[in-house]
């Protein structure tokens, strides 16, 4: 596979990349540690440079509105823009813009999209995607517990959901529900729920090692959705949620990657300049080694990804590449980050410097968007399919 | 952990601000009366956590605060949108009476029942 950049690529990583030396890094010096939003005003200029730059609205598609930016380019700005303090979860605090919410919202019907889909392209309505319950998340088609029965011309949905990002500022979300209970991944159904539709309740944050973008609980009491707000066909939720589960492995890895990238530059920069005994850490054989290290998990990791972003482009299978990106992303990045903070001693532990945060939230990336045993779950079965090469 | 905080008001002056521990965290202040008042919080950047934040309360008292509770956690941040927002289920959609209608920016909606 051919790794080299075009012109126009390199023109795009190197845009993203001032911009975030530039204009990111300066702000976080004055910021909350922990934040994931940026004061109004700073948030606003941003998004004026972002339009300037022509990379506003990144993940909208052309169609709609959106810069024609392919999934490879894509993976290649999403290294960039995670590479400061935030960026694992908040990647250059939103100022890209997005889809606003589940990008499944694109194969609604015209009449739904008027309600939501266009709304939410416009940066008026703010959507989440409730798939996990507390009964499991990794296997989602035979875990959901979350019931819809039919009445008339609606549905009553009765259940929860957990781990929930956004729901608590959203207006409307994707809850999937079962709606045959004998028919496993083939009995759940995706509705469109508005937020302010009674018996819809956010109950609680979640607390975790995530400073950013925390989840919620949902809780869904009697809640009556008209049968109009199926998103797709009856019954058929599952293949809606497992196409954003691996299409989402793509960026979800190269964030990793990024905030790789930018721990390594800061490590080797302090090894070269901090002494000790009388020399420099980059002259400590234990230091050389934990960088090599480094270097040689993030080139492998980088493959991986944009191997998995190239076959999503070329229209070929990339589930299984997918996979070994996510795996590859979030375990090298854990590793990297790990050392860098060794090579930081007690400097690395603090707060005055971004490695307690990326460790922290780099830890729920082995877990999120599907655990790494799952997706290795995948590799094998493709593997074991195809036999022996 | 409750949604709401549950901890034991406590005096706001400067020998009980003395006996904060230096930790990142929320507080909130409320009248003798115990309503909130304001809900603050220590973050990353605060000198001296919440012993810091509580002991520059307590030398100028805002209007009508006369206790403190805290709780020490380092997950401040969320913490804090938490509780600003059972606040608000419990009080019509308003913020604190002293807290800067800042605090309300990207706020969500809890329904914590």
């Amino acid at each position: 596979m051919d790794l080299s950049l075009s012109e126009e690529q390199k023109m795009i990583v190197d845009q993203v990349r001032r911009f975030v030396r530039e204009e990111i890094w300066p702000l976080e010096d004055k910021l909350d540690p922990d934040t994931d939003e940026l004061p109004e005003a700073d948030y606003e200029r941003l998004v004026k440079r972002t339009q300037e730059m022509g990379l506003y609205g990144l993940d909208i598609p052309p169609e709609f509105g959106g810069p024609d930016v392919d999934i490879v380019t894509r993976t290649l700005i999403a290294i960039e823009m995670s590479q400061h303090r935030a960026g694992l979860y908040a990647a250059c605090y939103g100022v890209f813009g997005g889809v606003g919410g589940p990008g499944q919202m694109l194969e609604a019907d015209e009449w739904q999209k008027e309600k939501w889909l266009y709304p939410t392209l416009r940066g008026e309505k703010k959507a989440f995607f409730g798939l996990s319950e507390p009964s499991g998340g990794s296997d989602p088609a035979r875990a959901i517990q979350t019931r819809a029965v039919e009445d008339g011309d609606d549905y009553i949905i009765n259940g929860s959901k957990l781990w929930i990002s956004n729901a608590d500022r959203a207006q409307y979300g994707l809850v999937f529900a079962r709606t045959d209970p004998d028919k496993g991944r083939g009995g759940v159904t995706c509705f469109i729920v508005d937020t302010d539709t009674p018996g819809f309740h956010v109950r609680r944050i979640v607390h975790t090692l995530r400073s950013a973008r925390y989840a919620t609980e949902l809780g869904f009491t009697d809640m009556r959705v008209p049968k109009t707000h199926i998103l797709g066909k009856l019954n058929g939720g599952f293949s809606i949620a497992n196409d954003r589960l691996a299409r989402q492995r793509i960026p979800y890895s190269a964030a990793c990657i990024g905030v790789a990238i930018k721990a390594h530059e800061l490590a080797v920069e302090y090894a070269k300049m901090r002494e000790t005994f009388g020399a420099a850490l980059a002259t400590r054989q234990a230091i050389q080694w934990m960088l090599v290290d480094n270097e040689m998990d993030i080139r492998a990791a980088r493959w991986h990804t944009l191997e998995a972003a190239s076959k999503a482009h070329n229209g070929e299978p990339f589930r299984m590449e997918a996979s070994i990106a996510k795996i590859a992303g979030s375990e090298a990045g854990g590793r990297v980050v790990d050392r860098c903070m060794q090579i930081h001693g007690g400097l690395g532990v603090a707060k005055d410097l971004p490695f307690e945060r990326w460790y922290r939230e780099m830890r729920i990336r082995r877990i999120g968007e599907g655990p790494n045993e799952v997706q290795r779950h995948i590799v094998a079965r493709d593997v074991l399919g195809m036999g022996l090469r | 952990m409750a949604v709401r905080m549950t901890k034991d008001w406590r005096p706001l002056n400067a020998a009980e601000a003395d006996k904060v521990a230096g930790n990142l965290g929320v507080y909130q202040l409320a009248n003798a009366a115990g309503d909130i008042l304001y809900i603050g919080v220590a973050g990353g950047r605060s000198l001296f956590g919440l012993r810091g934040e509580i002991q520059e309360k307590s030398s100028e008292p805002p209007a009508g605060v006369t206790q403190f509770r805290l709780e020490v956690n380092t997950s401040y941040r969320t913490r804090h949108r938490e509780l600003l927002m059972a606040y608000q289920f419990d009080h019509a959609g308003n913020l604190p009476p002293l807290q800067p209608a800042e605090d309300g920016r990207g706020l969500g909606k809890l329904s914590p029942g």
